[in-house]
């Protein structure tokens, strides 16, 4: 007897959990967000008692899984089109902002001393520019001791929105790259010297090892491994470096309802102090979604988020949305969800 | 719970005489039979996820077939963005990265197997053995990062570099050793699979050695035999099949190992032209892609996954054939 009233117990038990279960925002998508949305998420629970569970699986992952209904929303770093999104009766709107920066190993320069524009880059990671001393990157550094050096290219070998993110800025800045190699989560890379490596930790480990290596990874790693950046001219032919601010500045020039979706692209946007190679990541839900309640928690969670999770978004080196256009996002984009 | 027998009943005499023969044959061969089903059931079951494997590879992958047909395998590109797929390059990373490292560790496991199974002192028998099986329980992982934190630097600046000086001015084998010098590409991944087999491979050499008759052994040293003619042509001889076995097992091994190479071999999708070059395996592209595909993407990533299982198939075939060929000269 006691065995059976045990058994009966665990089997509420179990029965119980599933109600609680039920109650979880379910959520697939984009890794480069993932440290902060799981930190909301934590953060959330513990004043709403609601859980969040994200699977970092792949901005194409997450569409996949939302189109397919087994999540509440869907998570991408490149942003989907307006024409899909009404073909699937989905709604897009960005969450969170960050940076990719180009990290270099050279010895003798401080971080942000050396300095690149987009063409350069551009050539630099097409192979058409193979040494550092070239004349071109020269003229761009006047009275820098350049080395002699082989530049070798560092780039993630696994698909990722920071590629997406690199890929969309120099098919921007140089046309050469955008019909030849174009823009998307993993390309073909042109230069003869390039490696990849896997993860931005991957990528951040080989820049930190070969010598006169050029990579690009997301700004937290610079930070996180003290790695040497160079600035970038923006749009307005200004030299930036990359910080919250400069990627703050680059979203406030954004014109966010210029695009259906939402889907504007940050890489070399307007301002003088914009950093040229900021993005955003978004989130995807469907209109009229099938369960409203779980709907409507993933948007409470996000309204959560928006209003108390700033300082966490800063201290994991993102950079929140503004308040203006949160406030857009939610008088303009939430309202098209069926409650 | 103790429950007491009855004493006075069921005398011994009496319970034999009764037992039917008959009966006791028809229950152990009907328990024979459910045994034999049984085995057989499981022994099935690994055939057909075997079968089930290969169809679900083929029909992800039929997209790729039908786009590319045959070409695919000897098409050289792989270009995400327009949807350009051939395995060439796959295949060459993976062929030569296993290569290198068989024509490291087979050397290596016999001098280790040999020397374990027949000069070694025996009070280092045991400690070297366990070493060597531990190496082999080591998770793939730390041997990758182990190649690209510790191994890529030094192999970079203490042999890459040498070597490339050296091997400059020759014609064919300069080529072979030029290029950008970092730590990573073929040769390294080669190297670093090398050392991954290695323990496989020995364990299984040496296991095999010891099996050889000593009376076989004795009477060889017996007649005068040096050391290495008892190795060559009395346990290598009897061991034959054993030795061709480890082999495979470790060849199975640099194939398909992922983790490892992943890190070292440099990850870019173009055919290698040195020793030295960034290249990519099969199994190092699927570990890289399968994320972020989609569409084409997806369906060339399985037909990857499918040309890898047909490489390893033939390659274990092949060294079926091998064994059969040997055992039929030697007239067993």
């Amino acid at each position: 007897m006691k065995f059976v009233q045990s058994a009966m117990l665990g089997l509420g038990a179990v029965l119980l959990a599933g109600a609680v279960q039920a109650q979880e925002i379910t959520g697939a998508g984009a890794t480069f967000p993932f440290p902060i949305y799981s930190k909301w998420a934590e953060a959330y629970k513990e004043v709403s008692g609601v859980g969040m569970n994200y699977q970092s699986i792949g901005s194409s992952g997450g569409l996949k899984q939302i189109r397919a209904k087994t999540v509440t929303f869907g998570a991408t770093d490149a942003p989907v089109g307006g024409a899909d999104l009404d073909k699937d009766a989905m709604i897009q709107f960005p969450a969170i902002i960050g940076g990719t920066v180009p990290v270099i190993n050279l010895a003798g320069f401080k971080p942000g001393e050396l300095r690149v524009t987009g063409p350069v880059l551009a050539e630099m990671f097409m192979g058409k520019i193979s040494k550092w001393n070239d004349p071109k990157f020269a003229a761009l550094n006047p009275g820098k001791n350049l080395p002699d050096e082989t530049i070798t290219i560092v780039h993630r070998a696994d698909g990722s929105g920071t590629t997406f993110n690199w890929t969309d800025y120099l098919s921007a800045v140089s046309k050469d790259w955008a019909d030849t190699v174009g823009k998307g989560a993993a390309v073909k890379w042109p230069a003869p010297t390039s490696v990849g490596g896997k993860g931005n930790e991957g990528v951040a480990a080989n820049v930190n090892r070969i010598k006169g290596a050029l990579g690009y990874v997301e700004y937290a790693y610079v930070k996180k491994n003290k790695m040497n950046f160079m600035q970038v001219q923006n749009a307005n032919g200004k030299y930036v470096s990359p910080d919250d601010l400069t990627f703050a500045a680059a979203a406030a020039g954004a014109d966010w309802f210029s695009v259906p979706g939402m889907g504007v692209s940050m890489v070399n946007a307007k301002g003088d102090t914009s950093w040229p190679i900021s993005t955003a990541s978004f989130i995807v839900m469907f209109k009229s979604p099938t369960d409203k309640a779980a709907s409507d928690a993933a948007l409470k969670f996000f309204d959560w988020s928006f209003k108390n999770g700033k300082k966490m978004a800063a201290e994991l080196d993102y950079v929140p949305l503004p308040d203006a256009l949160t406030d857009q996002i939610r008088s303009k984009v939430w309202t098209q969800i069926q409650k | 719970m103790h429950t007491t027998f009855p004493t006075e009943t069921h005398p011994m005499t009496t319970s034999i005489s009764k037992i039917n023969f008959d009966a006791v044959g028809r229950r152990q061969r009907f328990q024979d039979a459910i045994f034999h089903r049984l085995t057989q059931v499981f022994s099935l079951l690994v055939l057909l996820a075997l079968v089930g494997i290969i169809i679900s590879l083929l029909i992800n992958a039929w997209p790729t077939f039908q786009k590319f047909g045959f070409k695919f395998i000897w098409y050289v590109e792989w270009d995400i963005i327009n949807e350009e797929f051939g395995a060439a390059i796959a295949i060459v990373g993976t062929l030569a990265s296993a290569g290198i490292a068989m024509l490291f560790a087979v050397p290596l496991a016999f001098g280790i197997a040999v020397f374990l199974t027949e000069t070694c002192p025996v009070w280092l028998r045991r400690p070297l053995g366990t070493a060597i099986e531990l190496l082999a329980a080591v998770p793939s992982i730390i041997y990758g990062m182990f190649g690209l934190f510790v191994f890529a630097p030094l192999f970079a600046d203490y042999i890459q570099m040498p070597l490339r000086d050296l091997m400059a001015g020759m014609p064919i084998i300069g080529t072979l050793f030029s290029g950008a010098v970092n730590g990573m590409g073929i040769l390294a991944a080669g190297v670093v699979l090398a050392f991954m087999v290695l323990p496989f491979v020995a364990a299984v050499m040496r296991d095999v050695f010891e099996i050889t008759p000593s009376i076989l052994r004795e009477s060889a040293y017996g007649l005068g035999c040096t050391t290495w003619e008892v190795v060559r042509k009395i346990v290598l001889p009897y061991t034959q099949k054993g030795v061709i076995g480890g082999v495979m097992l470790g060849l199975g091994r640099a194939l398909g190992e992922t983790m490892a190479v992943t890190f070292v071999i440099g990850n870019a999708n173009r055919m290698p032209t040195s020793l030295f070059s960034p290249g990519t395996s099969i199994a190092s592209t699927l570990a890289n892609e399968f994320g972020e595909a989609a569409d084409l993407h997806i369906s060339s990533l399985f037909a990857l996954g499918f040309m890898l299982f047909i490489i390893t198939f033939v390659v274990l075939a092949f060294a079926k054939m091998m064994i059969n060929r040997a055992e039929k000269a030697k007239g067993f």
